[in-house]
């Protein structure tokens, strides 16, 4: 017998139905549903796209269509528990963000979009993440990580790598 | 004159500033209270009007201006977008607000929604400013239990719902039509015009979108008066009847090589070398200035020389810059390449580019493999001319684009090539001795995707 195993659960759909009274048309509610599927599972794969173009009343290929412009939607797996966005814009490449990526990325032996084998740590470079105060700035999850240095970029790649959880 | 005190920025610093109760005893939301019982929306209107201020989101349009272009008489619905999307690099002083006093740009929509008859208003917010996003929704939680959010605001008959919407990481979501079209779940590509969005915008109603820094200022004009803000910065030009002048205090975005980065408020008109020396400490390390961004990347660059330049709408562009911009200053110092500062800048375009029209999407692309060229040994003398053929034909400038986007991708190019063409020229010669004077088409290095 097949069983179809729905990937939104009943509470991303509650979350994504209390929007709805915000817009007038339930196209608008794209952008947040996606930012909701995508903050449970790390990514949104093609069943959830479809899932949520059934929800909005869409044809999936809308709803894919908006998605794939962002490119901020991993759609193939999900992303590293902890994702990182590394500044590499004027200000922050001025004061070394070229050199904290490269570092990052080579204290986590992976290259820039890259994953950690045990699905740790996803590190992304990043345009302007609007911190040039703080340069050179990275965003992880939801903490900016201000006037980066060899020394705490390595100490960010060996927390975000300490087990804290089963892998992905 | 006696020294320049904050008042967009005065709760920076201040333990809990992002509190109703902070606001409140700073003096907030009693200039709401007061223009919700006795104005009309027109004569808010005429307040914003008689002020003279200028958008802050970059394009300087002048605010009150803006609104009178919705038509009168709409059944409604009337829509506000504030567009705090902002990505373009240097700049951060929306994010101050939004953390620091969210109350504030709250105060300003509520104003500016009464203004506008707008009784729904969406804050666009990048998705990169996740403390913004909590400050915000706090206040907003706030403005609501205490009345000054959603049905009959304060007893007036005015009500208004306040939403925020995440955006997903684009730079062109910053373009008023390219933030409608996100909003409406559609990918950003900004739309003709006309018809401008206060004929048809959001939901293809009426919809004004303005900028966070624009509405602190209209809270802070309802509060201090239209006289208070004409007092500071520069007047208009009485020899240019199509000059508004520069009013009010500014936000400037310091950062770079300056010993101390930061968002500084200052009149509008100061100079880039007194922001850089004074605010900013002066160039670090005790170096020179080779290069500084005037507003924000799109607005191009000026020399060392061009320093003393104004920081006004007006002045950047006399030394050939775009504008003003964001009024995000990037210092360079002496000892940056101008090639890895222009490869910079063309691969953020390059990346950022939404793809829909032709010119921007392989211009940016073209201008980035160039670039790459360059830096990899293989520039030709021609590619400068290649590279300002780009520049002077991609843009709404030259009539070739629906957006602002490719100008701003072909301000840094051509001011770098201009003023900077005798660095290029020895680097191209240095780095390639036997090719420099080819002129035969060459293969680019690699694929370049656009955003």
């Amino acid at each position: 017998m097949i069983t179809t195993q729905r990937i939104l659960t009943p509470e991303m759909v509650a979350q994504i139905e209390a929007l709805a009274p915000r817009y007038p048309n339930r196209r608008a509610l794209t952008l947040p549903a996606l930012h909701i599927v995508n903050d449970c599972l790390r990514y949104v794969p093609f069943e959830a796209v479809v899932e949520v173009a059934q929800l909005l009343g869409l044809a999936p290929a809308e709803v894919q269509d908006t998605l794939s412009f962002y490119e901020f939607f991993p759609q193939d797996k999900p992303s590293g528990r902890t994702r990182a966005w590394v500044c590499r814009s004027v200000s922050c490449a001025l004061r070394g963000g070229e050199e904290i990526l490269d570092h990052i990325c080579h204290a986590a032996g992976i290259d820039p979009y890259g994953t950690t084998t045990d699905g740790a740590l996803t590190v992304e470079p990043a345009e302007c993440l609007g911190a040039c105060d703080f340069a050179p700035c990275m965003l992880a999850g939801k903490t900016l990580y201000k006037n980066l240095t060899k020394e705490s970029a390595e100490a960010f790649v060996r927390d975000a790598r300490s087990p804290v959880g089963t892998p992905s | 004159m006696t020294t320049f005190q904050p008042v967009l920025l005065e709760a920076v610093g201040v333990a809990g500033s992002h509190t109703l109760a902070s606001y409140r005893s700073r003096g907030g939301y009693a200039p709401l209270e007061r223009m919700l019982k006795e104005k009309q929306p027109a004569d808010v209107i005429e307040l914003v009007k008689s002020s003279g201020l200028r958008g802050r989101g970059g394009a300087g349009f002048p605010t009150g201006l803006k609104w009178t272009f919705l038509p009168k008489d709409h059944p409604g619905p009337i829509y506000l977008c504030i567009n705090a999307d902002e990505s373009e690099p240097g700049t951060f002083n929306n994010r101050i607000l939004m953390e620091d006093d969210p109350h504030q740009v709250i105060e300003g929509i509520i104003l500016s929604a009464y203004a506008t008859r707008a009784t729904t208003a969406y804050l666009y917010l990048r998705y990169e400013y996740p403390l913004c996003w909590d400050r915000l929704q706090g206040a907003i939680d706030e403005a609501y239990a205490a009345g000054l959010l959603g049905k009959n605001i304060q007893g007036s008959g005015f009500s208004l719902e306040l939403y925020l919407h995440r955006g997903a990481a684009a730079y062109i979501c910053g373009e008023e039509t390219g933030l409608i079209e996100s909003l409406e779940g559609k990918r950003a590509w900004p739309r003709i015009k006309p018809p401008f969005p206060a004929i048809e915008g959001l939901f293809r109603k009426p919809t004004v979108v303005n900028n966070i820094e624009t509405m602190a200022c209209v809270a802070q004009i309802a509060r201090r008066g239209v006289e208070w803000f004409r007092s500071i910065g520069v007047p208009s030009d009485p020899n240019n009847p199509r000059d508004p002048g520069s009013y009010g205090p500014k936000l400037y975005c310091l950062s770079g090589h300056v010993e101390r980065p930061g968002c500084y408020e200052a009149p509008l008109g100061i100079t880039a070398r007194q922001l850089i020396d004074g605010q900013g400490g002066g160039v670090w390390k005790g170096r020179k200035a080779k290069a500084v961004i005037p507003g924000g990347i799109s607005m191009g660059l000026m020399t060392e020389a061009e320093l003393d330049t104004p920081l006004d709408f007006a002045g950047p562009g006399k030394v050939g810059c775009l504008g003003l911009g964001t009024a995000a200053v990037v210092v360079i110092d002496e000892t940056v390449s101008i090639v890895d500062f222009l490869h910079n800048s063309c691969r953020f375009f390059a990346h950022e580019s939404c793809g829909q029209c032709t010119p921007c999407r392989e211009g940016t692309a073209w201008s980035l493999r160039m670039l790459e060229r360059i830096r990899a040994g293989k520039g030709r003398l021609k590619d400068l001319d290649l590279l300002a053929e780009i520049g002077n034909t991609m843009g709404m400038m030259p009539g070739s684009t629906i957006c602002g986007l490719a100008d701003g991708a072909a301000w840094p190019i051509k001011n770098a090539i201009k003023k900077f063409r005798g660095e290029f020229e020895d680097y191209i010669k240095r780095t390639n001795p036997s090719g420099w004077m080819v002129t035969d088409p060459v293969p680019a290095l690699q694929i370049v995707g656009a955003h």
